[in-house]
């Protein structure tokens, strides 16, 4: 019994990652209908911000604290918002009203760029890298699952993130803005709404929450390396069809399901082995039985 | 293409009469000139065949390496088996037997892929061949017959010049009568517009289906023909990079366009080889060329003159 509200535990860490990356897959496909492959490698980015990050931030706060790890996720969320917003700007404004497929192909290209980029001896170079404690260790119990700072924290900071999403997607005036743009972009831009700034502000939101996803990661794995946003960020992708892509909620919902799922099956022997596997059969069932999802609703195809 | 010569089936016989006068000379030649020309004719096959389905069709696949690492398995498994139980002498007989049959495995696998993407396009359906790929090498890492992660070694050398452009001149002949036929106008009718496509009473998933398969097809024979010219295979061969390449081949080209992608395929695998000293940039440049291309020139590099040719006769 122990062991598996254990493996719980562990599955909400991981799936609290997964449904950092998912809102921003799902944000980005609430706006301008096409999966932005790219967001992985923001995520892994993060990660690598958070490692080059903490050694300077150590000159003003002894690490690890937590106000030193205050400061390295605000700055790596700022950073990762920045390279988003750039992203969009350099690679997809131009091809805007062009046909997804080249969106989706010029995705692809941004994506692999980053990847080979960073893994390039002059950047990250390949091999893997430890990440910083940036957190003081420590264990406690709560309601009968043990957690350790880590874990507890990521979840907490997840929940904290998905609260101040919610609340910026439904009470503010660029929330309002941002589900106007995604029910009919041309309709929003007629009252006046700026369809570029809220693309924009679209990706530095959803690239901000990926960075903070990549420095929970770190902190969690502790083994970060560059091709990491790969699977990670094709996982979470998963997560977001399986909640229903566009769906906020639906987006945590699935990562944290995914989460789960993947950490219990990669405690069971004879299927760990396929634990890789997993989330894109669950990928490929849901498209079949529930392509909207769990939370999604139906598109209907307009000629 | 058919602009070029008027009749393809005189084209076929020339390509093949040229693939087995090639074939007498290539003993003489240099083994490392004929690795390269040999993973050329592989590389036309495999461009060619996600051709029909990125192109004509107009779907996105990013699963070819999955289906040809089918190919590989399946064929590499056959003639090895083949090895242990037969002579030298029979072995040769089973090579295109075996090669057949890792293309029809391979087609399989591409109805079970293309059964379900009909209800998805686009950038699902590019995630769902992506995934379908990811999931073939999981498997192959895990079953004991096909080597687990270390994968098959000891492949009979069974690739030959003649037999690779023979193969490749195939899939050409096949993919490029099929388009231009009546039957085949109804992929391109697929790409342009599928719901137009479908109120005109064509069924696009089983345009779709069919371009799945036999593009899986000739995806597993490339398999094949890959499987026994490097005589080892692991499933990291097979991995996202390798489908991605070949996307790069169909891109370049020109999505559509055979002549343009045949081309991009020829390109692409000599330019390692001539740029060694950049060797460690190439997926750099590769990407770089992929954003360039889709925001400039997204009909592909080699795409000149005209448009394809309307639809009337």
């Amino acid at each position: 019994m122990n062991e598996i509200s254990q493996q719980l535990v562990n599955g909400l860490a991981l799936g609290s990652v997964y449904a950092l990356i998912a809102i921003g897959y799902t944000m980005v496909y609430g706006v301008l209908r096409f999966i932005n492959f790219a967001h992985g490698d923001v995520f892994m980015l993060g990660s690598f911000a958070g490692f080059y990050l903490a050694p300077q931030i150590a000159k003003w706060f002894p690490l690890p604290s937590w106000g030193g790890w205050v400061a390295v996720m605000a700055a790596t969320m700022i950073i990762c918002a920045i390279i988003g917003i750039v992203i969009e700007l350099l690679a997809y404004r131009p091809l805007r009203n062009r046909p997804k497929l080249t969106v989706l192909i010029t995705a692809i290209g941004v994506s692999l760029l980053i990847q080979y980029t960073c893994q390039h001896q002059a950047f990250f170079g390949a091999s893997q890298k430890a990440f910083p404690p940036l957190l003081p260790s420590g264990n406690f119990s709560l309601g009968g699952l043990s957690f350790n700072t880590t874990q507890f924290v990521v979840l907490g900071v997840t929940l904290v993130l998905l609260a101040a999403l919610t609340f910026i997607v439904k009470k503010t005036r660029i929330g309002m803005a941002m589900r106007a743009v995604s029910h009919n972009s041309a309709a929003a831009s007629l009252m006046g709404i700026s369809n570029s700034f809220i693309i924009s502000f679209t990706f530095g939101l959803g690239s901000a929450l990926a960075g903070a996803g990549g420095i929970l990661y770190g902190m969690t794995y502790t083994g970060i390396e560059p091709l990491m946003g790969v699977s990670v960020g094709l996982k979470a992708f998963v997560a977001a069809v399986l909640g229903g892509i566009g769906n906020l909620p639906g987006a945590a919902l699935g990562g944290l399901l995914l989460g789960i799922v993947e950490t219990y099956a990669g405690g069971m022997s004879g299927v760990s082995t396929y634990r890789d596997g997993i989330a894109f059969a669950i990928l490929i069932l849901i498209l079949i039985f529930k392509p909207t999802g769990l939370l999604g609703s139906k598109q209907i195809e307009k000629v | 293409m058919s602009r070029i010569l008027k009749d393809p089936r005189l084209l076929l016989l020339i390509a093949i009469v040229a693939a087995v006068i090639t074939g007498l000379g290539a003993d003489q030649m240099n083994l490392y000139y004929r690795g390269v020309i040999i993973d050329i004719g592989i590389a036309i096959i495999l461009a060619v065949s996600l051709n029909l389905i990125n192109g004509h069709t107009g779907q996105f696949s990013l699963g070819h390496a999955g289906f040809m690492s089918v190919g590989a398995y399946v064929s590499a498994m056959i003639t090895l088996a083949a090895q242990k139980s037969m002579g030298a002498d029979a072995l040769a007989w089973m090579f295109l037997p075996a090669l057949l049959v890792g293309g029809l495995v391979a087609a399989l696998a591409g109805l079970l892929v293309g059964i379900p993407s009909l209800r998805l396009r686009g950038d699902y359906l590019a995630i769902v061949t992506l995934g379908f790929g990811e999931i073939i090498r999981v498997i192959f890492q895990n079953v004991e017959a096909a080597g687990g992660a270390s994968g098959l070694s000891g492949i009979p050398r069974m690739t030959g010049l003649t037999w690779t452009f023979i193969l490749a001149a195939i899939a050409v002949y096949v993919v490029g009568c099929l388009v231009n036929s009546t039957y085949g106008r109804g992929f391109i009718a697929v790409h342009d517009d599928e719901v137009a496509a479908s109120s005109m009473g064509l069924n696009p998933t089983r345009y779709k289906v069919t371009a799945f398969v036999i593009g899986a097809f000739f995806a597993g024979i490339a398999g094949g023909l890959f499987a026994h010219h490097k005589t080892t295979i692991n499933p990291q061969v097979f991995d996202f990079m390798k489908s991605f390449e070949v996307v790069v081949m169909v891109i370049l080209g020109g999505m559509g366009r055979t002549g343009g992608v045949i081309l991009a395929a020829i390109i692409l695998t000599l330019a390692p080889e001539f740029l060694r000293a950049v060797a460690e940039y190439r997926m750099i440049i590769y990407a770089l060329l992929i954003i360039f291309l889709m925001i400039a020139r997204p009909q592909g590099l080699f795409h000149f003159g005209r448009k394809r040719k309307p639809l009337t006769h």
